[in-house]
């Protein structure tokens, strides 16, 4: 990772250019060519530092449902809940965190009404309870990381 | 903006990534039957509506070194939900601040924010700093370090 990754990660994180040749307009601004961001860019996804490269959705505004959602799994259990439940395509991303509430996922679904159906089928097949924790009130997003 | 059929077939095409091409948005165009500034177009309309919050890169943190990764969470009182999220939502090492919804009794916290700090070390030290400016000395908390990832992706829209 040298200077030049770091800067494209730093400006990319805020946003991407669109017109005709955004990928042009973006590396004249980092001072570099064209053909030197986007082999950058394969690079840094193909090693998957970069997880992605396109647009981050609004969920509730394209009618989709989202939420955050906890489970408390005893440790033997684990493995095999985590499966199961990953399993699902609902299930945007999964976490293992240090509490009583060990398990800590994000459901992203097409529509509201299918989170609290996927959370019932979550719960039918585990046979665990699914504490849901949708967003109330949204004060701050700014999630990007300065390198 | 109502979405119409075209648009969804664009979201569907472009949430697994942009094309890495010169001119990704004619390239999507080709694959669409559009013309290239109908996909500009239509795009910029996204995100000024806010059905796209951004074009851009998503990193994978732990990738790239923020390896402590905490979901601090306080039990604040209805009444200061707002002034305390918002106050937190300023400090630069917050990256996400959300008020749910308490599950009493098992979960009595109403106010959620991300930390991410390069060591478990520097992300306490951050939250220590945060009780202090914002005197949140009578606010309970606790921090949840995530241990392992089991899945990242970005959501699967269409």
């Amino acid at each position: 990772m040298d200077a030049t990754d770091r800067a494209i990660i730093n400006r990319l994180q805020h946003g991407f250019p669109i017109c005709e040749q955004p990928y042009g307009q973006a590396a004249a601004e980092l001072g570099i060519g064209e053909q030197e961001l986007l082999e950058r860019l394969r690079a840094m996804l193909k090693d998957k530092r970069l997880s992605r490269f396109g647009p981050m959705y609004h969920a509730e505004r394209m009618g989709g449902g989202l939420s955050l959602c906890a489970m408390s799994i005893p440790q033997n259990d684990f493995e095999q809940v985590a499966e199961k439940v990953n399993a699902f395509p609902e299930v945007a991303h999964n976490y293992a965190r240090e509490h009583a509430l060990n398990m800590w996922f994000v459901l992203a679904t097409d529509t509201p009404e299918r989170i609290q159906q996927v959370l019932r089928e979550i719960e039918e097949s585990t046979g665990y309870p699914v504490y849901n924790m949708p967003k109330k009130q949204e004060f701050f997003i700014g999630l990007h990381f300065t390198l | 903006m109502v979405l119409n059929a075209q648009d969804q077939k664009l979201i569907a095409l472009i949430q697994g990534g942009l094309p890495l091409s010169s001119r990704p948005y004619a390239e999507l165009g080709r694959q669409l039957g559009m013309a290239e500034e109908t996909v500009i177009q239509r795009i910029r309309n996204m995100q000024e509506d806010g059905i796209i919050k951004r074009m851009g890169i998503v990193v994978r943190h732990h990738e790239l070194g923020y390896t402590a990764n905490a979901m601090v969470v306080w039990d604040v009182p209805d009444e200061q939900v707002q002034r305390v999220g918002e106050a937190l939502g300023r400090h630069a090492c917050v990256t996400l601040c959300y008020q749910r919804p308490r599950r009493l009794p098992d979960w009595p916290y109403n106010l959620f924010c991300m930390i991410h700090g390069k060591d478990r070390e520097r992300v306490l030290n951050y939250i220590e700093s945060l009780v202090e400016s914002e005197n949140l000395q009578d606010i309970p908390y606790e921090v949840l370090f995530s241990g392992r990832r089991f899945k990242q992706r970005g959501a699967k829209y269409l």
